[in-house]
């Protein structure tokens, strides 16, 4: 109880923003790598070849059956084996993130090819390209700007996940928000000040999207 | 190179094994309650998104995107450590000291309201999703407004939503893990005890990736049988 002593957010405001750097480089590696693999799982989930459509389905479900949490978890423990050592926290999670992240834009970009009339591919066939050039100049391209609302959602949603590199002691936002209420003893402060930080963020991005939306509706 | 020797055993051996299922039980009941609170919640929310008064819309509007947000472990946070301090000093005291199992019922309210909105977006995009013309040719027939929503217009909605809550249910439960960063003794939780207890985290997460999966797997098939039974044939076919 008592006055609110907000001085205590502007006296640690380097700690915090250094904390939010780590989010965002994580957030980053998270969105591009994951949007790469998912892209190459997500083609692969629409082979007609079956050794290439079941390892990738298997690796879609699997990866959305389990909470994010304890994929973290696995690869803080699986990195260091597989690379013989120790590769620091940022190393192990940004690895679980692209691969547990990977899934999900997998699923997303599917979708996209799929929203693709079976004409256009088919067009593409008959003037000679290959698969690879068909995807390239003339499937993805057009799919790609019927993602992009979903993949502004799940890029805040990408971008709220990495608060979850916390449980292995990465010292990204919220860990140093954590580390700072353990010294100050000040946690509705920092806890409601790191809540407004993601809430802007993720709001004018969700908005962003929503306008998006709302244009190529229009536009159709 | 993989230079790992699995020891599978401490998975089922004493006491690690009880362990497990005090976990797992814990998760499941922490599931379930959660989604109850959070369905209940987010209809009443999601319909109110869409009735014709403006305030109540807006009231309703705020409380989702105030929800989605803002992570959920931040939220958690919140409840846990910030939440308690702007009551008064006997209910905080009761709150931590004598409340048993606070850390879970803390979690419990955290992941019932984050889910609530989203189970709210859903039903909003299942009665939205209602073409007016069957409204239109409900009051034609004489129905009241009442009458419309009640016979014609939320039977519909209903089996459209289905298959989205499946997914925001599979969210609960898989988000019930955040539980163990405040405390609660959930599957996560027990397993990474193990690890610390028995240094083979490798065998002791495989044992709770299992549970999750299995968890999952019974949503699924229970919604799935719900959705059978709700079918209405020839009306909507399932997407696949």
């Amino acid at each position: 109880m008592g006055a609110f002593d907000w001085t205590v957010i502007i006296k640690n405001m380097p700690f915090f923003m250094k904390g939010l750097l780590t989010t965002f480089e994580l957030a980053l590696v998270a969105i591009s790598g994951g949007l790469f693999f998912g892209m190459l799982v997500g083609m692969a989930r629409l082979s007609h070849i079956k050794l290439i459509y079941y390892p990738a389905t298997i690796f879609v479900n699997f990866f959305r059956s389990l909470p994010l949490l304890l994929v973290i978890f696995w690869f803080y423990f699986l990195v260091p084996i597989i690379a013989g050592r120790p590769l620091g926290d940022f190393v192990s999670a940004s690895v679980a993130f692209v691969v547990f992240e990977a899934a999900y834009f997998a699923e997303i970009v599917r979708a996209g090819i799929q929203s693709i009339s079976k004409g256009q591919e088919q067009a593409a066939y008959s003037t000679g390209f290959t698969y690879a050039q068909t995807m390239r100049y003339i499937i993805l391209p057009q799919a790609m700007r019927n993602m992009v609302p979903s993949l502004i959602t799940q890029t805040v949603v990408v971008f709220q996940d990495t608060s979850l590199a916390y449980v292995i002691g990465l010292k990204e936002f919220l860990r140093s928000a954590s580390i700072v209420d353990a010294r100050e003893m000040k946690s509705l402060e920092i806890y409601a000040f790191i809540g407004l930080v993601y809430f802007i963020f993720c709001f004018v991005m969700s908005r962003f999207s929503k306008k998006l939306e709302a244009k190529r509706g229009a536009a159709k | 190179m993989l230079s790992y020797n699995f020891n599978w055993s401490v998975i089922w051996t004493e006491p690690y094994g009880g362990w497990m299922l005090q976990g797992i039980w814990t998760t499941i009941s922490l599931g379930f309650i959660s989604w109850c609170i959070a369905l209940t919640l987010g209809i009443i929310i999601g319909t109110m998104r869409i009735t014709p008064w403006k305030p109540i819309r807006f009231l309703a509007t705020a409380y989702t995107e105030f929800f989605r947000d803002i992570p959920l472990l931040v939220q958690l946070f919140f409840w846990y450590f910030a939440a308690p301090s702007i009551l008064p000093g006997f209910i905080e005291r009761f709150l931590y000291r004598e409340l048993p199992n606070f850390e879970f019922w803390v979690v419990v309210v955290g992941l019932s309201l984050y889910t609530s909105s989203r189970v709210a977006e859903q039903v909003r995009a299942g009665m939205q999703s209602i073409p007016t013309d069957q409204y239109y040719a409900a009051l034609s027939t004489g129905f009241t407004h009442l009458q419309t929503y009640r016979y014609i217009i939320i039977p519909l909605a209903v089996r459209i939503m289905i298959p989205p809550l499946t997914t925001e249910c599979l969210t609960v439960f898989k988000n019930t893990s955040l539980a163990m960063t405040v405390g609660v003794l959930e599957t996560t939780f027990m397993s990474q005890q193990i690890e610390a207890y028995t240094f083979r985290g490798i065998e002791a997460t495989t044992a709770a990736s299992l549970a999750y999966m299995v968890i999952t797997l019974m949503v699924v098939l229970i919604m799935g049988l719900i959705e059978k039974r709700l079918a209405v044939p020839g009306l909507i076919t399932r997407r696949r």
